[in-house]
């Protein structure tokens, strides 16, 4: 098992956007982050500040413009596409295709680094399928198809498949869209249990700030102008999160730790 | 558990209705032949009279096995595109492969004259023509797929293969305009599709192309689960995708291609197979639809091909008529019944 605060995933003086024929287009530089073993981040931003783009360029889909991306000990780049899937999973905002997947079968997908060529489960990988269903309170629907749970379901499925791809990085894209507040709290109440019990470091994005700032370790904050990492109560006290949308009517108040609407 | 059991039990039977419908086809057709001879016959001993062993050996024989071959390789290529493509409604003859497949045969054929001697006698050997049908339905693949990248909507993938399609109809119109009558002759009479008359030299190539195309495709299987999810999961997963769609795509344009060259081009198989499949084994899971696939399509083309010889009647339907007949109410059929289409 592996200790808190060790460095999972670093990354330094990291430039991300696009580069085409026509030059690059950078989106945000100088980036700088440290996410840690047994930590809950959370990645927030306004829409089109380059969440989608950052989360990209951590999981290694999308080239750096310059600067690293080191996981556990290795630039990412230099990972082969299954040595990659046993360090790294994800879940997505994107909906499923349609398919007769039942719950189990989909959990299981996340044993695939690991199996042989004909995708044989062996008794060590039920185990693991197992205790995944097991940790995310699914064991009850292993025989159902995807498309008959609810999406509060659906999004712990999703993250029991990612636990079963045991890896010590899971990042999550939106996982608290479509949900209500119920099953946001409990998702991300879950998120942390796992971070806390399985010493595993999750990274999530997440329009959800009220609940990003009760319930993770730490955050990452982006504007047009800087990409900040620390602790909820650091980035309240620096008022990082005043700057978070730039419109007046929109304001941090630090004392309820909340954001306040102005000029109704 | 319960699901193994069922399983079991659906792979036995469909095993064993299709060693029926083996025997029903051989021993079905203008001449009446009891099952008995043929078992014996088969089993290597001696049928009771000598045209019987003639008729089993030289044309029901070698037509059941272009059956079995062309049903499995036509369903299987089908299940691949339906998953490779996320699109229930996927298929060789949908997406434009049979096309061209056919436009390939069609230069062969129509265009032999144009060529130098040396090339035309190849191209017109059984060799020639299953190389310009597969090259044919590669092309058209590659196209479809450059279009789909372009194009998310799994909708718009469908009409390019439909354009694809009438755009290699149109060529084939071009060449027929300028060739001979008694090429175009040949080319209808292909065109029209037959499971029959293949001497036992085409039956070795098409079983070989079917072999490469099938195992190639069991390969895929593993990869194909994981892109159930979708592609960005499937990555995630440590699939190499661009390899699994290289593969997929030789796969079916070498199954497609070479059934396209023998039997013509054969509607609804690719299509309807792997569904009537997810409705039986009620899964996506590749491991048990890849084999419940390839049982049902053998199975199902011999049903067909049974059927077009009318038992008792001197004269043969074209198999192309009877797959749509049969085909074509089964996919409506399954479109009113189940609302959502499945992978």
């Amino acid at each position: 098992m592996m200790e808190t605060g060790q460095t999972i995933l670093s990354a330094t003086a990291l430039s991300i956007g696009y580069s085409s024929k026509k030059g690059k287009n950078g989106i945000a530089s100088d980036i700088h982050l440290d996410l840690k073993s047994g930590t809950l981040t959370a990645l927030i931003g306004a829409n089109g500040i380059g969440k989608s783009t950052l989360l990209r360029t951590l999981t290694g889909i999308q080239k750096t413009l310059s600067g690293n991306v080191v996981l556990n000990g290795k630039s990412i780049e230099s990972y082969s596409p299954i040595q990659l899937a046993q360090q790294l999973s994800i879940v997505l905002t994107e909906s499923l295709p349609p398919s007769n997947l039942t719950v189990f079968e989909l959990v299981a997908l996340g044993r695939q680094p690991y199996t042989n060529w004909i995708g044989k489960l062996t008794t060590e990988d039920l185990e693991k399928i197992q205790e995944a269903m097991s940790l995310t309170q699914i064991t009850h629907l292993a025989q159902k198809k995807h498309y008959e749970i609810s999406d509060g379901q659906l999004q712990k499925v999703l993250v029991a498949r990612a636990l079963a791809q045991n890896t010590p990085l899971i990042i999550l894209d939106e996982p608290t869209t479509h949900l209500d507040l119920l099953h946001k709290v409990s998702l991300l109440k879950l998120l942390k249990k796992l971070a806390s019990e399985t010493k595993k470091c999750i990274l999530f994005s997440t329009h959800d700030l009220d609940l990003a700032l009760q319930l993770s370790d730490e955050m990452i904050v982006m504007n047009s102008k800087q990409t900040v990492q620390d602790t909820p109560p650091n980035l309240i006290h620096n008022g990082i999160l005043n700057s978070l949308f730039e419109d007046e009517n929109i304001f941090f108040d630090a004392d309820k730790a909340k954001f306040i609407l102005k000029n109704l | 558990m319960h699901q193994n059991s069922r399983n079991r039990i659906l792979f036995t039977a469909l095993l064993l209705s299709l060693a029926v419908c083996f025997l029903l086809n051989i021993s079905l057709g203008s001449v009446h032949i009891p099952i008995e001879d043929i078992a014996s016959s088969l089993s290597g001993g001696q049928a009771s009279k000598n045209s019987w062993e003639i008729i089993i050996w030289n044309y029901r024989l070698p037509k059941a096995l272009t059956a079995i071959l062309v049903g499995m390789g036509l369903s299987i290529s089908g299940l691949l595109m339906q998953t490779l493509f996320r699109n229930p409604l996927a298929g060789p003859d949908v997406l434009g492969l049979s096309s061209g497949a056919s436009m390939g045969v069609a230069f062969v054929i129509l265009g032999a004259g144009l060529l130098p001697p040396f090339l035309s006698s190849f191209f017109l050997s059984p060799y020639g023509i299953v190389l310009a049908s597969c090259i044919g339905s590669l092309i058209v693949l590659a196209a479809v797929l450059v279009v789909s990248q372009k194009l998310r909507n799994t909708m718009a993938i469908l009409i390019v293969g439909l354009m694809f399609g009438s755009f290699t109809n149109a060529i084939i119109g071009v060449l027929s305009y300028f060739s001979t009558a008694e090429e175009l002759q040949k080319f209808t009479f292909w065109s029209l599709g037959s499971l029959g008359n293949q001497p036992w030299s085409n039956i070795l190539v098409l079983s070989i192309c079917c072999c490469i195309g099938l195992l190639l495709s069991a390969l895929c299987i593993k990869p194909l689960n994981a892109l159930l999810l979708g592609e960005r999961y499937a990555k995630s997963l440590g699939i190499n995708f661009k390899k699994t769609r290289l593969a997929i795509i030789l796969a079916t344009s070498l199954l497609a291609g070479s059934i396209t060259a023998f039997a013509g081009p054969i509607a609804f198989i690719g299509l309807a197979v792997p569904h009537i499949a997810k409705m039986i084994f009620q899964t996506s899971s590749h491991y048990i639809l890849f084999w419940g696939t390839l049982l049902l399509g053998a199975t199902i083309l011999l049903i067909c091909d049974t059927v077009s010889q009318m038992p008792g009647n001197d004269f043969t339907l074209p198999i192309n008529a009877i797959t749509s007949i049969i085909g074509a109410p089964i996919v409506v059929w399954l479109l009113v019944r189940k609302r959502k289409f499945m992978i």
